[in-house]
């Protein structure tokens, strides 16, 4: 299968779209990175570096929105989501403004660069802003439909994408549809539950092949959005199979397994194990050993699946 | 003093004047009621909000987000008193309601806030932002070819936030000459004067050397502000910074260039002697 950072299916989603959506985007001297570098090439005049300016650009956009612009910030998460969370929140999560907010090369994949440039906070972050949708897509076809669906919204939109590649799951998914805040069941099983978002989403597919191998058998629910959060999915699945298993490259803390645990505890309580990056920081490394270092693995989502299964009830 | 060539009229001045002496009185009776607010850097920026509401900008009143507006944005936007009582004074929304600032069931926030009151063009109040947020709006102009023009108010303690200094460097960059920033120079922030506190002068300098074309005038100076404004059009391809030399807490006795009146609210007999130093009769 074909593998690609959703970075890079970013960009070309860009590229693409401009040529039926008028916005604007805007860089802060990341385009090669971010890839917004390839909407650049083709649409000149419709892009704006900022310079390495994160806090200006994040307001800037802003401005640009409540003059009638739909405006996509980029930088890497740890800059766009991390060092201007404060602009993010009151220029344009409270007057509520039309910005699409892009987080690239989050989590540890981001790899030699080390723990200052590995966010593995922005999903708590964004979260926390009333009002604020945070996507984070697995592979490149849910990076264009995501792209797409943050233009069609009229709002702030976080957007969550990787450095390294991913296989393109939801490509090979004949009755692929992407809704914002509408979760995708890749696989059905009765025993347990995985719920994942961005670069796990595969690897939980990968753990449910292993976890089958023991005749257990898996959902796996690709939850794309992980804010607002599709909680009718959720019970469903924590109903049918009574155990979860969270999958995030991110902390453990404020992010797709606590918003998961949370929303199930109110709702319909089933154990719920979560696998990401425990309490720390990063570091530099080649990109397969960090995640077994910090225990992003298939192997590490199977195991935490049996011992959900282990505390059913 | 002889009467200066650019001196507006007469009338025009006195009508001015009056609408000044208006926001004033509008301040005072918000922040009183309030039982808080920011009188001090509201006071002192008065006549520039009346020469820009009633004189410079193209707005409508009844149409709060007509596409072809000039824009304004407060980037200082703790003197939210100070833009209230302009909006209402042109018409925006009652007089009556000022006297509702900062409480529960009222619109009127503690900072400026879009999405509910008529004529705020943006959400202001974590210093620094405003201005980048103008920028963009300037930008939206330059896209869209509109020849809408935006202004903007910042603080002088305001610049010591480093995204200012990121805005001015984007404003020049991108040479949006349809963007103003008053910079209003009272010296005074909450700790105490500017030199004392984080000394962030010289403003001329600085902005010169970011790219902008720089005027210095007497904020509180009617005269003054129209030139500064009638220049400020005539300036093709760079921002325009007008270092505006302003008397915080302008207008009333007791707070005139006190930094104790940066945040805080008249007591009674305050009140009354405010509202007398404004020439109003007590409410």
């Amino acid at each position: 299968m074909e593998k690609m950072a959703t970075r890079e299916a970013y960009g070309k989603a860009l590229a693409t779209l401009g040529e039926t959506y008028d916005f604007v985007v805007l860089d802060a001297d990341l385009a090669a990175a971010t890839k917004t570098g390839v909407f650049k090439k083709k649409f000149p005049e419709r892009f704006f570096d900022c310079g390495i300016a994160e806090a200006n650009m994040t307001s800037v956009a802003a401005g640009l929105a409540a003059a009638g612009q739909i405006p996509f910030i980029s930088s890497f998460a740890m800059f766009s989501a991390g060092r201007a969370f404060e602009q993010v929140r009151n220029s344009i999560g409270y007057p509520h403004l039309n910005v699409k907010v892009v987080g690239t090369h989050a989590g540890i994949t981001v790899g030699e660069d080390g723990a200052t440039h590995q966010c593995n906070e922005d999903l708590a972050l964004m979260r926390s802003i009333p009002g604020m949708v945070v996507i984070n897509p697995s592979d490149a076809t849910e990076t264009f439909a995501a792209v797409e669906a943050a233009l069609r919204y009229e709002g702030p939109v976080y957007l969550r994408f990787s450095r390294f590649a991913t296989p393109d799951l939801t490509g090979e998914k004949a009755d692929f549809k992407f809704e914002i805040g509408k979760g995708v069941t890749l696989c059905e099983g009765e025993d347990v539950t995985i719920v994942a978002c961005g670069y796990m989403v595969h690897l939980a597919m990968e753990a449910k092949e292993l976890l089958a191998a023991e005749g257990i058998r898996a959902t796996v629910i690709d939850m794309h959005t992980v804010k607002p959060l599709d909680t009718d999915l959720l019970v469903a699945a924590a109903k049918k199979t009574g155990a979860v298993v969270t999958a995030e490259e991110h902390s453990i803390n404020g992010g797709l397994g606590e918003a998961v645990a949370a929303t199930l505890s109110e709702t319909y309580p089933v154990p719920v194990l979560r696998v990401g990056v425990a309490d720390a920081f990063g570091k530099s490394g080649k990109v397969p050993p960090l995640l077994e270092m910090y225990g992003l693995t298939s192997a590490k989502i199977a195991e935490r699946a049996k011992a959900a299964i282990a505390l059913k009830k | 003093m002889p009467e200066r060539e650019n001196s507006m009229e007469n009338a025009k001045k006195t009508a001015l004047a009056e609408i000044a002496r208006q926001i004033r009185i509008g301040i005072i009776e918000s922040v009183y009621h309030a039982g808080c607010g920011h009188p001090g850097g509201s006071l002192g920026i008065a006549d520039i909000m009346a020469y820009l509401y009633f004189e410079e900008m193209k707005v409508d009143p009844k149409n709060p987000k007509w596409p072809a507006r000039d824009r304004f944005v407060l980037s200082k936007g703790h003197t939210a008193p100070a833009l209230y009582a302009t909006l209402a004074e042109r018409g925006f929304f009652p007089k009556e309601e000022l006297v509702t600032l900062r409480q529960i069931d009222s619109r009127l926030q503690g900072h400026p806030d879009v999405k509910y009151i008529p004529g705020v063009d943006m959400s202001t109040g974590s210093l620094g932002q405003g201005i980048s947020a103008a920028c963009g709006m300037a930008l939206a102009g330059k896209i869209s070819k509109s020849d809408y023009r935006v202004y903007a108010v910042l603080g002088d303690g305001e610049t010591e936030e480093g995204q200012v200094w990121e805005a001015a460097m984007f404003a020049a960059h991108y040479k949006l000459d349809n963007l103003v920033a008053f910079i209003d120079w009272n010296g005074l922030q909450i700790d105490g004067p500017i030199a004392e506190v984080m000394n962030p002068a010289p403003h001329d300098a600085k902005f010169l050397a970011f790219g902008w074309h720089v005027i210095s005038i007497n904020g509180n100076d009617l005269d003054e502000i129209e030139a500064a404004l009638a220049e400020a059009r005539t300036v093709k391809g760079k921002p325009t910074a007008i270092i505006a030399r302003t008397t915080k807490g302008k207008g009333v006795s007791y707070m005139e260039n006190a930094v104790e009146w940066h945040g805080a609210a008249p007591k009674e007999e305050q009140y009354k002697i405010a509202l007398a130093d404004l020439g109003a009769a007590e409410a």
